[in-house]
Parts: C-alpha cells; sequence; structure tokens
C-alpha cells in the first residue's frame, strides 16, 4: 500500500480547462471517494492518476514518486471500470491472471493469489466460466478480484456500482468497504451517488465544474458545506435555499441562507421564519417529506418523523428553524460564518 | 412465429417444400450434367440426346485430368490455385487487421487520410488499374510466380473497412483494462483483439479464400508458363482452339474438381462463418 498525492493538478482539452487544478494528500490505506454530477472532471481526475489521460500541469505521485509520465502498467495501480471491461474471451480465472501473466509472475503464484482473491469474493465456483456467462454482480466482483491480484499501491475506482440495480448496489457497497478494511487499500474511488460517498469515504472530494469545492470527512462536508454547491449536492433530500432579503434580520454579506430539511419544522401559520403553502405529503413509514410552496414560488422541503401528523394538503403554515442551524453563503456561493450562533 | 409454424402444417407446408426442391434441382440441374459428363467418354457427349446418368468412365477421366491434363496437369493447377487463394485469403487477412488495429488504435499525423486513401481504393475495381499493376508486377520479375499471383491481390480496403468497423465496436475500456494490466499494444492485439474477432475472421476467410480462387482475369495476364496456371482459367485454356476437338469429359471433370476446395471450406467453416455474419459476440 502506498500514498498519493495530487499537486494543483490542472486537465486541459485544446483550449478548454476542465480540471482547474486539484490538490490532496491521500495518506496510506486512506479510502477517498471523489463524487460531483455528470461533466464535473472526476472521471478525468480518475483516468489522470491511472495515466490513462496525460495531465496537462501540475504533479501526481504514488509513494513519493513523480508518476506524470509514467505508463498505467509502471504506477503500480489497479482500476476497476464502470462496464466492467472484462475480457469477454477469457475464463473468469484468465482475467484475474492476466495482468500476472503479462508481469511473468511464477504460475504457483499467479494460481495461488487468484484462488485467494476468488475466495475473499465467493467466485470459487465460477472461474472456469466465461464473463457472459455471469450475473452483473459478480461480474463486478471479477473486475475487483483483478485489480486485488495484483496489489496494487492504489485502487481505482470508475463509477463501478453504477450499472447495477438497486439492491444489489446496497450489497456491493457494503463489500467494498467491508474488501477495503480487510485489505487496508489506498484508494480513490469516483462516483456521482451520494450515498456511496458518504458510506465509503474516509475522506470525500466533492467536485464541481473541474474544482474541488470541499475536501474532508463524509460527516463533516455534510455538517460543514464550504459552498451552495456542496450544501446542495450533499444530503437528501437536498438542502433548501432561501434569498437572505425574504429573512430579513441577516447580516448584510449573506446572500444565501441554505436550511437542511431535517432541521425545520412546522409552526403555526403566521410563526416561525417563512410561510408556505403544503403542496404535498411523501410519507415514507419512518419519516415524511413535505414539500411547501413559499410565498416567493419557490419549493422548500421539510423533513418530520413518520409520526409526527401531517396537515392536509393546501394548508397555509409557518415554517420554523433554529437559526443556528442555518447555512449561509455570500453572492459568491461560499460560506460566511454564522454571527447569529445562538 | 410458432403459430405460423402450426398454421403452416398440412398442405402449405409440403407446397413450401415442394417448391423448394424444384428450386434446388433447377440449381442443381447443370452441375449434375457437369457431372455427367465428366464420367462419360467424348462420342457419348457429343451424340444426342445427352446422357442423364453417369458412365463408366469417371475414375479415367479423372486420372486423366489430374495427372496429364490439357496443357497441364489439373493437380498441378489445383496446387497453383491452392496456393493463391491461402496466399491472398491469409495475407489480406493479417494486412488489414493490423491496418486496422493502427488506424482504430494509433493516434498519428494523418490518421484520417491513410484510413480514406484505403477506402479510396475500393472505388477501383482490379480490372482499372490491371494495366498499371502489371507494368509494376512485370518490373519486379514476377510473371509466372506466386508472389506475382498473390502479392498484388493483397491489399485489401474491404476487409480493412471490415475489422475497423469491428474494433470501433470493442470498448475503449477493454483496451485501457489491457493497458492498466501492462499489455503493450501489441501483447493487447494479440491476447485480446485477436481472439475477439476469431469469428469475424473465420467468415472473412471463406469470402477471401473464394475470391482468390475465383480470380480469373489476373492468373490468365500474368501467367503464361501452363504450369504457373490456375485452375479456374487453366479451364478456359483447355478449350479448343481452331479445328482441335475439345476433350469435354476431361474439361468436365476439371470443372468439377475446381469446385471441390471451396465447397470444403464453406463446409467445414460454415459454423464459424455464420457466426461471424451474424453475432457479434461480446
Amino acid at each position: 500500500m502506498a500514498t498519493l498525492k495530487l499537486d494543483n493538478v490542472k486537465k486541459r482539452f485544446g483550449q478548454t480547462e476542465v480540471i482547474h487544478g486539484v490538490s490532496i494528500d491521500v495518506k496510506d490505506g486512506e479510502f477517498i471517494v471523489i463524487v460531483g454530477p455528470s461533466g464535473c472532471g472526476k472521471s478525468t481526475l480518475l483516468r489522470m492518476v491511472a495515466g490513462l489521460e496525460a495531465v496537462s500541469s501540475g504533479e501526481i505521485q504514488i509513494d513519493g514518486t513523480r508518476v506524470n509520465d509514467a505508463e498505467p502498467m509502471d504506477r503500480d495501480i489497479a482500476m476497476v471500470f464502470q462496464n466492467y471491461a472484462l475480457y469477454p474471451h477469457m475464463s473468469v480465472f484468465d482475467n484475474m491472471a492476466y495482468g500476472l501473466k503479462i508481469a511473468k509472475t511464477p504460475k504457483l503464484e499467479i494460481a495461488d493469489r487468484v484462488g485467494t482473491a476468488a475466495k475473499m469474493l465467493e467466485l470459487e465456483d465460477y472461474l472456469t466460466r466465461k464473463p457472459r456467462e455471469l450475473s452483473g454482480g459478480q461480474r463486478q466482483r471479477v473486475a475487483m478480484g483483478r485489480a486485488i491480484v495484483r496489489k496494487p499501491a492504489v485502487f481505482l475506482f470508475d463509477e463501478p456500482l453504477s450499472n447495477l440495480d438497486a439492491k444489489l448496489r446496497v450489497q456491493m457497497r457494503l463489500e467494498i468497504k467491508d474488501l477495503q478494511r480487510k485489505l487496508g487499500i489506498t484508494a480513490l474511488y469516483v462516483t456521482h451517488d451520494q450515498v456511496e460517498a458518504m458510506t465509503l469515504a474516509d475522506r470525500m472530494i466533492v467536485m464541481n465544474a473541474g474544482v474541488a469545492d470541499q475536501i474532508g470527512a463524509p460527516l463533516e462536508v455534510y455538517e460543514n458545506p464550504q459552498t451552495e454547491f456542496v450544501a446542495g449536492f450533499i444530503g437528501s433530500p437536498a438542502t433548501n435555499f432561501i434569498p437572505a432579503e425574504t429573512l430579513g434580520d441577516r447580516p448584510a454579506k449573506v446572500a444565501r441562507v441554505g436550511v437542511r430539511p431535517e432541521h425545520a419544522v412546522l409552526a403555526d401559520a403566521g410563526t416561525g421564519q417563512i410561510q408556505g403553502k403544503l403542496v404535498y405529503a411523501e410519507a415514507l413509514g419512518a419519516e415524511t417529506l413535505l414539500h411547501l410552496r413559499l410565498q416567493s414560488g419557490e419549493m422548500f422541503t421539510i423533513r418530520q418523523d413518520g409520526t409526527v401528523p401531517v396537515p392536509a394538503d393546501g394548508t397555509l403554515t409557518g415554517v420554523d428553524w433554529r437559526q443556528s442551524r442555518e447555512i449561509s453563503f455570500g453572492s459568491d456561493g461560499h460560506r460566511t460564518p454564522n454571527e447569529s450562533a445562538a | 412465429m410458432a403459430d405460423g409454424m402450426v398454421e403452416k402444417r398440412g398442405v402449405g407446408l409440403w407446397f413450401t417444400h415442394l417448391g423448394l426442391i424444384i428450386g434446388v434441382l433447377i440449381i442443381f440441374f447443370p452441375i449434375w450434367l457437369a457431372f455427367v459428363a465428366s464420367t462419360v467418354t467424348q462420342p457419348e457427349i457429343v451424340r444426342p440426346p445427352m446422357p442423364l446418368w453417369p458412365g463408366d468412365q469417371f475414375f479415367e477421366n479423372y486420372r486423366k485430368a489430374l495427372v496429364s491434363g490439357i496443357n497441364a496437369p489439373v493437380a498441378k493447377m489445383l496446387f497453383n490455385s491452392f496456393v493463391m487463394a491461402m496466399g491472398i485469403a491469409l495475407g489480406k487477412i493479417v494486412i488489414s487487421l493490423l491496418s486496422a488495429f493502427a488506424i482504430v488504435y494509433f493516434k498519428f499525423p494523418g490518421r484520417r487520410l491513410f484510413f480514406w486513401l484505403i477506402f479510396l481504393t475500393l472505388m477501383l475495381p482490379v480490372e482499372v488499374r490491371i494495366v498499371p499493376t502489371y507494368e509494376v508486377v512485370a518490373g519486379f520479375g514476377m510473371l509466372n510466380s506466386y508472389s506475382g499471383l498473390i502479392f498484388p491481390l493483397i491489399a485489401s480496403a474491404t476487409a480493412t473497412f471490415l475489422f475497423r468497423q469491428f474494433f470501433m465496436t470493442v470498448p475503449d475500456e477493454l483496451a485501457e483494462a489491457a493497458r492498466v494490466d501492462g499489455a503493450r499494444p501489441m501483447r493487447f492485439f494479440w491476447d485480446i483483439l485477436l481472439p475477439m474477432s476469431r469469428t469475424n475472421i473465420a467468415a472473412l476467410f471463406v469470402i477471401l479464400f473464394i475470391y482468390g480462387w475465383n480470380q480469373y482475369l489476373w492468373p490468365l495476364l500474368i501467367t503464361t508458363d501452363p504450369s504457373m496456371n490456375t485452375i479456374v482459367m487453366g479451364i478456359k485454356q483447355m478449350f479448343p482452339s481452331g479445328d482441335d476437338i475439345a476433350d469435354w469429359p476431361v474439361i468436365m471433370a476439371t470443372s468439377i474438381l475446381a469446385m471441390l476446395p471451396p465447397i470444403i471450406v464453406v463446409i467445414s467453416m460454415q459454423k464459424l462463418f455464420i457466426r461471424g455474419l451474424v453475432d457479434s459476440e461480446k
């Protein structure tokens, strides 16, 4: 296992800069998730680390060695691809062993390493099968097995779960987490799914339009988003944003105020911070999501406990929250310190 | 579909089969005539009505054709044709695999230009460029030689184009995975691309073998030595000129022999051939 360092890494395609300088120090055994909407440059960043895309400027180091110009095979990395990229004409065993064969690993050791990985991934019974005879989840495991047997310094995952159905995705997520704990691997994991990011990451990088908006532990990012984008992207349902002037009594530099759905509660009409009309309520059992239309016409979501009574649709109601829970942003989208902290 | 099959049972089915059988018979009849003609004697052929059932000269005629022929022994011509057809088929496949690999997987200056140049040659049939090609081959001293028969026909825009289309359907991630696994480009080509193209190669081999086997104009131009004749053009050479009497049974035996290798190739590779044409195994 190894450390990974990105130092102001940028990527340009022709004249267009798509990644505007990302820096991070990844510790040995740390699991880093890069999360962001499609087109934010997260996959490009990963492919630069893999060596599949050239680095336009900045530096990538693996274990202290600059690898900017090294071929993928010389970087000591392994990658799990979104569509698995298994070799269709090879058996599961050969798929996993291919990298080792090229590295001229002794046959006995190949068999041993593939065997161990197959056991760990419960693929022992499928070693002679071809990829097309496997289910999606099994293919996913083979792709991971192919990475594991190489014992690389850094694991790279490019949206590995996005081709699986929802149930399998949850299961594989747990398996990856489990594997990471067992093997103590250093990993970069790209996803657009914030749940994956929250559950898997030791630290996460939230990317927005080629910029790492925030880097931090999942809960820290959740509690303390540094930009309006991060506040809106992390957390489901998304944070509500209200223009500061409709609330009054906020510092002048605050342009918009973010309120998480779980921090807001219903209040009697005419009381609370703002007024709205209940459009519809989604009862999910454990919790209920209340969607309100504010006087300004914007929507506002409240998440409340499933046992709390829900007013009828169309009811005019107040919405209240503790001002200390607000996340306020300046007009540039960046966080402004809460001055009214109670 | 299943319903349709059930409805077809009965009279309809019989008519369908009857139609198909008649069709097959019509197509097969000339071949049958050729076979019959190759088993009788010359006087029997020229005396009407022509016989419709095989005679007793089978071994005699075929032995005569294979061993002595008319200008050159047919065995020799079969061998020449075989060398030429194999050379063209394998050569075309190797060259077009490599050029398609280069065009799809490598970024080099003029990549598109080269592709279009190759593609352009599709527009020019062999006959159009046959005179300059003859010039070149004669200049190299390759007349009456296997290399002269094979090399001018070996470049194939069609096969290059076909492999290019196939390679473009192979997901990029596969090449990237191989790169991460440490495979250099030729290793990737050999270990991954080639096995994946197996069925395409087989299908193309069948088509190209027959293409090579059936070459007529080119061998006719460049082989003046009867021992370098290929069988397809050799048959025409057997026709008598002037007042000579045609030895029809031997010519017919030669025709039947000329048909056999392509038939064997098609039948033996039928399974792979059809798979190569219909499914994309991915």
